[in-house]
């Protein structure tokens, strides 16, 4: 479904962050390393509301508790690599207990049963401060490199995850579970009447869509150092990331890095200039989004594009 | 605290819920769209109440049906230009577009108003009714929360317009083929909507203080209001906003007032699972 130019342009465009420590300076690196995380939070979301359609919000819900869970461990004095394993498999097993639950509901229930978790987990986090630090925040032990290592080590490992995600995607959109899921999007009952095991399709592409989340938040409290609970479940993030997938394109194989490095280059070098109206700009991206590019950047005809300019110039040139 | 005070402040929280969310229910029942609008249009109106009272010295109850009348031009302008473009999209482009447009409204707000907390203070005294204690400010707020709720009530019933919207809400097609102009009835609705929205968040600024950060826990009260009484209709909202004020005066009894929110949360998530279609929901509108 992908073609070799979008192979390579991948790979170009991981070589291109991976290298930032070495040519850019500190800020560059962060915005790499954000670019990253949210490039692995838009590939996830993709199997959920791309693949199979369903609205799902609770992406948050799932970055946010693969940090807690991650730095607790960490907290605890379980080393950081094995904490994000821990992180990975809770927020996994949640998703999947959550899932069986929620995925009985569809359309408007679904996408306000997923919002509502975010909120829960975030009202419960915040209350549970024997565990938590409550409302006070968590601090997670540092790393004790020279920051400049540090910077490098945890945009590789971000990249890292980026490329497993999109790696499992391509995977998945070229294999029967994608087939499955695309089907689910076009008409859930037919393909529950043809044979497709719909919970199964459904609950597993719940599970993809969240354990990476959760690898991400967790590597994310282990390189910002402090946790809590509003800035692990920012509602803003839940609908951030669905966006990035829209704008590149939901349901396709490199939508959610081209939307997210679209948003994310915005963001940092436009709209950073004009701090009050940030939100503002983000919804006017939204409303332009919806009405302009509803299939997303990748779905617009650019050969098209560029032949109706040549025309124009043809046409305007002297015979 | 003794229950009957609980009960008492959990009705009269209820009431002012059940204003707050109708407008939300009655748009998500009849457009098939989840306003993510609701929370702004509420705090709006709080704080439309509050600067002319604060600067100009016009009373809130004067003030009401000015916020209703800005607020329902307000909705019938963003459905008519924005919203009826994509009123039939998935859910997930619906409910990004509004979310998109509260982030525009939001801005705004915090901007021009700033988030510092606004409460009208009219100092009306109170009752004591057998041991209860009830400002009259909320039970003023209680009193009106319920005649507005109810005017909808009666409007939706007898009124050619509130017919027109039930009958596009049963079924779009027939509503259209009976002359009826659907894309007008859906601008209508959604002002409706907004109007309920303004004049309930006009009600909370005489009982609470009002800010932009309670746009976001306004929105989550009218999710939860919605699922307990279920969709589309005025007696939902009522039986679900009364439960909802019930429930949360008394977990906050229980549990502790910073939990009373989340139980309410934990309250809709059981019930979606459950049973969807809420309390009094009827069947169809999932």
């Amino acid at each position: 479904m992908m073609s070799r130019l979008g192979l390579a342009l991948f790979a170009l465009w991981i070589v291109v962050l991976a290298t930032t420590p070495f040519y850019a300076d500190n800020s560059i690196v962060r915005t790499a390393i954000m670019l990253a995380m949210y490039s692995v939070l838009a590939f996830s979301w993709n199997f959920i509301g791309g693949f199979t359609g369903y609205p799902s919000f609770s992406t948050a819900a799932f970055f946010g508790l693969g940090s807690y869970a991650g730095a607790i461990a960490q907290t605890h004095g379980v080393p950081m690599g094995f904490a994000w394993v821990i992180a990975t498999v809770f927020v996994a097993a949640f998703a999947a207990g959550l899932g069986m639950i929620l995925l009985r509901l569809r359309g408007h229930y679904f996408a306000i049963g997923s919002i509502g978790v975010v909120e829960v987990c975030r009202l419960v986090v915040s209350s549970w401060s024997g565990v938590t630090g409550g409302g006070n925040g968590l601090n997670v032990p540092l790393l004790m490199w020279a920051p400049d290592t540090v910077g490098a080590f945890f945009l590789w490992v971000m990249l890292g995850l980026m490329v497993i995600a999109f790696a499992l995607t391509a995977f998945v959109d070229n294999h029967r579970l994608g087939f499955g899921l695309k089907c689910i999007r076009q008409n859930e009952d037919a393909a529950d009447m043809v044979g497709v095991n719909t919970t199964f399709y459904k609950v597993s592409a719940y599970i993809l869509s969240a354990f990476l989340c959760g690898t991400a938040g967790a590597v994310y409290a282990s390189w910002i150092g402090y946790i809590d609970p509003t800035d692990s479940f920012q509602i803003l993030l839940t609908v951030k990331v669905p966006v990035m997938a829209l704008l590149g394109g939901a349901g396709t194989v490199l939508g959610p890095a081209v939307g997210t490095a679209a948003f994310v280059v915005m963001e940092e070098f436009v709209w950073a200039n004009f701090l009050n109206w940030n939100r503002a700009i983000l919804g006017i991206i939204i409303v332009v989004l919806i009405f302009f590019l509803p299939g997303g950047l990748l779905k617009i005809s650019y050969r098209r594009m560029i032949n109706r300019l040549k025309g124009r110039e043809s046409a305007g040139a002297p015979v | 605290m003794d229950l009957g005070q609980v009960l008492a402040n959990g009705i009269v929280l209820g009431a002012l819920y059940a204003c707050l969310a109708v407008g939300f229910s009655l748009v998500w029942g009849v457009l098939n769209v989840i306003n993510m609008l609701h929370g702004s249009f509420i705090i709006l109106g709080g704080y439309l109440t509050f600067f002319a009272w604060h600067l100009f010295g016009v009373h809130p109850l004067l003030m009401l049906p000015v916020v209703g009348a800005l607020l329902f031009c307000l909705g019938y302008f963003l459905q008519a230009v924005f919203i009826n473009k994509v009123v039939t999209a998935p859910v997930l482009t619906t409910l990004t577009l509004t979310f998109g447009l509260d982030m525009i409204l939001y801005n705004f707000m915090t901007v021009y108003f700033s988030a510092t907390p606004r409460q009208v203070t009219l100092d009306l005294g109170s009752i004591d009714l057998f041991g209860i204690y009830l400002p009259n400010e909320r039970l003023l707020g209680m009193a009106l929360a319920l005649l507005l709720t109810g005017l909808l009530f009666v409007t939706m019933r007898s009124s050619s317009i509130g017919r027109a919207i039930v009958a596009v809400r049963m079924d779009r097609f027939a509503a259209a083929l009976m002359g009826i102009k659907v894309n007008r009835i859906y601008a209508i609705t959604f002002g409706i909507g907004a109007l309920m929205a303004g004049t309930a968040g006009a009600l909370f600024a005489l009982v609470y203080p009002v800010t932009t950060n309670l746009t976001g826990i306004f929105l989550g009260k009218a999710f939860v209001v919605c699922v307990i009484g279920g969709l589309g209709s005025v007696p939902g909202a009522l039986v679900g906003g009364l439960a909802l004020g019930l429930i949360e005066s008394i977990s906050g009894v229980v549990f502790g007032p910073q939990h009373s929110l989340t139980v309410g949360f934990v309250v809709m998530l059981v019930l979606l699972v459950f049973r969807p279609t809420g309390l009094v929901g009827v069947k169809g509108y999932e």
